[in-house]
């Protein structure tokens, strides 16, 4: 299937609230590998004038990918989201995400196109708070996989 | 963590290098962190479909690694204020003891006003290049 162009200045409902818990910092913490105490102690994080845990710096990526798999429909982009590699990443901070943020992320397709054989689609999603506080945009491009001969969507675990 | 002052940071200095390396289980723990399934970071089978030599870290983790060695420096990750990359390689991960071993180094290249700098990351596995263009402006404490 191919991408959608029409798909490209489509913006999104917003995501259901993404509520930001201690143990979801911590487990991204450790998987990155991030020993720093500023992600596991409510302390540490005070003292540096958090006021609570903060996440590191690419935890966004992982509210902003739950908030694709909400709102992304198979026929919306053409593509299956389970099959897409990283072109590049952008994110502009308004300040760290924290432990008892409930975020919300709203998406906008901001180019869809056909680079050599594969499909490439930018996506620009804006998370803010539950005051509506700007928090971090992120911008993004994917290109698929699936324009590769037996991208293998029977292997898709969705 | 100690919060690094701006009037301690010069154009030109130079980030502690770090090396780290990325085995298939780190790939599976970011997998179930991230909630990032993708086969191409865990099946073989799938990376040669997709014309991959094999396994490949997620550009995100890749990206988490190297975005530590500003933290560690700045000694605060709300000192971060924008961070971009292009994903230009993939790391490769064997399914060896060893894995791949990634390589970070950042400098400081500019001073944009007084408290707000830019580091340039270049970032390697295996002597090649996976992050492009890899910058972060970073506000230090004044």
């Amino acid at each position: 299937m191919a991408l959608n162009p029409s798909s490209v200045g489509k913006s999104y409902p917003s995501s259901r609230p993404y509520p930001v818990e201690s143990e979801t910092i911590r487990r991204f913490a450790e998987a990155v590998g991030d020993p720093a105490a500023v992600y596991t102690d409510p302390q540490a994080a005070e003292a540096l004038g958090h006021p609570s845990v903060p996440a590191p710096p690419t935890f966004p990526f992982i509210v902003v990918a739950r908030a694709m798999g909400e709102v992304f429909r198979y026929d919306d982009i053409g593509f299956d989201p389970t099959y897409l590699i990283h072109g590049d990443q952008r994110f502009e901070y308004a300040r760290p995400v924290r432990v008892g943020d409930r975020l919300v992320t709203t998406l906008e397709i901001t180019g869809a196109k056909n680079l050599r054989g594969r499909d490439v689609l930018t996506l620009r999603a804006d998370v803010a708070d539950a005051g509506g506080e700007h928090v971090v945009t992120l911008h993004m491009t994917f290109v698929s996989l699936s324009a590769v001969e037996g991208g293998g969507h029977d292997d898709a675990p969705r | 963590m100690m919060t690094l002052r701006a009037e301690h940071v010069e154009v030109g200095d130079e980030l502690p290098a770090r090396t780290v390396t990325v085995a298939r289980g780190d790939l599976v723990r970011y997998a179930g962190a991230s909630e990032d399934f993708n086969p191409v970071h865990w099946n073989p089978r799938v990376a040669h479909e997709a014309g991959l030599p094999d396994v490949i870290a997620h550009g995100m983790l890749t990206m988490a690694i190297a975005a530590r060695t500003v933290t560690d420096w700045a000694g605060d990750p709300a000192a971060v204020v924008d961070y971009r990359t292009r994903f230009s390689r993939p790391v490769v991960v064997p399914d060896d003891a060893q894995g791949a071993s990634v390589e970070v180094r950042g400098r400081v290249v500019a001073r944009l006003d007084d408290d707000l700098v830019r580091i340039d990351l270049v970032v390697t596995s295996g002597g090649t290049k996976v992050l492009s263009d890899a910058r972060v402006t970073v506000r230090l404490a004044s």
